[in-house]
């Protein structure tokens, strides 16, 4: 463990040497504050479930670049060979970058606190659906994060490792829309896979186990599956 | 401290590693020579843990490479062929990450940081960014972090490459002080260096172990014999069939130069002799000169070097390879070079079996 918290740090460290972690940020902040402005002007209402339901698309994309190159950059440039011959397990390398990607994605997501302070300030919001809507966020992240994270130990090129993680996870966010409206045994199944349907609820207040369970099983899916594949790299 | 049996590795239908058998001992520095693609970064990476083997076992300090391979990498410091850093760290932030990782206790890691610096000469550039070092800096960064957390075993794959003259005399004497503390395996292609620092040297080919020996050994064993040049003055032809009756010279070659034209000054002729099996004949030239009262100029004993053993061993493995010769076991054909090659693979054979 202290192995990962060595490796976190070490992440944490080369996000802010390196533009990423700023042109993220600024990504971020521009496209919500600019959703958070539009949509008060034409509600009118102190909340921020509508401006939340939209930065899921801008997360899909920003995560997978968070994550793009943590795994592929190290098989690229020959540094694994250093890493991994250091007394560390797949496992605690795997974690401790997981938590560096997830903690810049908390780190990009913090300002948006202020859209709250403002929201106080000028209404009365109802705090019930903001926390959700926080805690929604983060184990949302986890998921994104996590999915970027075997994408990019997928392949040794971060470019492609990023593409696919934005392609996943924009599919994923789309099934549920897809088949909504039409019949069959598989329109649960794809609306239970697509993120949109678990995300949902939180922006209204909900926070339901089945939604919780759906983030942190495919979270812990993604992460082991990302472990095997550095093992299996060994071996080719 | 390293035992390796019956290693093997293959990409593919590719062996890059085939059998191999060796051990360093606590204590030792072992250098490993092959040409380009031999098979020695692939073996160092099988005993650093990082890529499996495909058949045969590896110990390193007691504890199997495959099996046990944290506790392996506890003991060992592994320099990698081409030192990849993080480029975006400092060297002090980098050394400090790579020390936490080796577990250096907190208390410690100061004062280990600082001698890593201090001893590979990276002090004035410990808060560069890496990716802005040369290349020598980074080697030494490198090396920097292989004795950070001061390892029994240091492997290091071509430690000294990219460094400029003087840095190099210091890493080699670094080494061969760390030498005195910790187990030392080493591959490189300078083979003074070899000469210098290493108690014994193995060399492999296309991934097969050819040699086996001290430098000393394989130099003056491997050929036997040794080259003496002459210069002297006298009369040529008695001169030359004097030194033929000399036992154990094998050849004399000279060069007459009676028939120089006269505006020469001296006529002084040449000559050089190849002696058998490591006996030393110059006494006897000498008595052969006094003898007869002819005059010797000058005498100079010529030892084979390294590079020219190691030529001899890898090229001569890489023409039976492409030649349609008869397999290793077979009788091997009359030949000097032959000989010594199957005598030191068998040399080598009765080693690992003892071990
Ligand atoms: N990952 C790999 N996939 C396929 N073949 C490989 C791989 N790694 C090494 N090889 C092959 O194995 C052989 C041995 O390579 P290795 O790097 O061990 O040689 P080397 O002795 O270190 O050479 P050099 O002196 O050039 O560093 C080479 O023919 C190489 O092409
Ligand atoms: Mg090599």
């Amino acid at each position: 463990m202290t192995n990962s918290i060595t490796i976190f740090k070490r992440e944490m460290i080369s996000y802010f040497y390196s533009p990423i972690a700023y042109i993220v940020i600024a990504v971020f902040l521009l496209s919500s504050g600019y959703f958070f402005a539009r949509i008060l002007a034409l509600s009118q209402q102190a909340t921020l479930m509508y401006s939340l339901a939209n930065t899921q698309v801008i997360l899909s994309i920003l995560a997978p670049v968070i994550t793009m190159r943590l795994l592929s950059e190290e098989v690229k440039s020959g540094t694994i060979e250093m890493l991994m011959t250091a007394p560390v397990t797949d496992f605690e390398v795997v974690f401790g970058k997981f938590l560096a990607a997830l903690c810049l994605y908390l780190v990009m997501l913090a300002p948006t606190l202020l859209y709250v302070v403002f929201l106080g300030w000028v209404g009365e919001p109802d705090m019930g659906p903001i926390i959700s809507s926080y805690i929604g966020l983060a184990l949302m992240g986890s998921m994104f994060v996590s999915v970027g994270l075997l994408m990019s130990a997928l392949t040794r090129n971060q470019i492609v490792a990023g593409v696919l993680g934005i392609v996943t996870l924009v599919i994923l966010f789309y099934l549920g829309f897809a088949v909504s409206g039409t019949e069959g045994w598989y329109v649960p199944v794809l609306q239970y896979v697509g993120t949109y349907d678990h995300w949902e609820p939180f922006t209204k207040g909900l926070v339901d186990t089945k939604d919780i369970i759906y983030y942190v099983s495919i979270t812990v899916l993604c992460l082991f599956i990302t472990i095997r594949t550095l093992e299996s790299s060994k071996w080719r | 401290m390293i035992q390796v049996e019956h290693l093997s590795k293959r990409f593919g239908d590719k062996t890059a590693v085939d059998d191999i058998s060796f051990r360093v001992d606590e204590g030792e520095i072992l250098g490993f020579l092959g040409p380009n693609g031999a098979g020695k970064s692939t073996t160092m990476r099988i005993l650093t843990g990082f890529l499996p083997a495909t058949s045969g076992t590896a110990r390193v300090a007691g504890y199997d490479v495959f099996t046990d391979s944290l506790n392996v990498r506890k003991q060992i410091g592994y320099l990698p062929e081409n030192v990849p850093l993080y480029l975006d760290m400092r060297v002090n932030e980098y050394l400090t990450f790579r020390a936490q990782l080796k577990g250096v206790p907190r208390k410690d890691r100061r004062a280990r940081i600082q001698e890593a610096l201090e001893k590979c000469g990276v002090v004035e550039v410990q808060n560069q960014i890496v990716g802005t070092l040369s290349k020598g800096y980074r080697q030494r960064v490198g090396l920097a972090d292989t004795m950070v957390h001061n390892p029994r075993i240091l492997i290091l794959d071509e430690p000294t490459i990219g460094l400029d003259p003087n840095q190099i005399r210091q890493v080699r004497s670094l080494i061969k002080e760390l030498g005195k503390k910790h187990t030392i395996l080493l591959s490189t292609h300078i083979l003074p260096e070899v000469e210098m620092i290493c108690g014994r040297v193995i060399i492999i080919n296309n991934g097969k172990l050819v040699a086996m020996d001290t430098p000393g050994n394989l130099t003056s064993k491997l050929r036997g014999g040794a080259t003496i040049h002459l210069e002297a003055k006298g009369p040529f032809r008695q001169i030359k069939a004097g030194l033929e009756g000399i036992p154990s010279v094998l050849s004399v070659k000279g060069e007459d130069e009676s028939a120089a034209p006269s505006g020469t000054r001296t006529k002084t002729h040449r000559f050089v002799l190849e002696t058998d099996k490591g006996r030393d004949v110059r006494e006897e030239v000498f008595n052969a000169f006094v003898e007869n009262k002819w005059v010797l100029l000058g005498m100079k004993k010529e030892a084979v070097t390294l590079e020219e053993v190691f030529h001899q061993i890898t090229t001569r493995e890489a023409e039976e390879a492409a030649g349609p010769l008869p397999p290793a076991e077979g009788p091997a054909p009359k030949g000097g070079i032959k000989e010594t090659v199957s005598g030191l693979l068998s040399r080598v054979k009765s080693k690992g079996s003892r071990a």
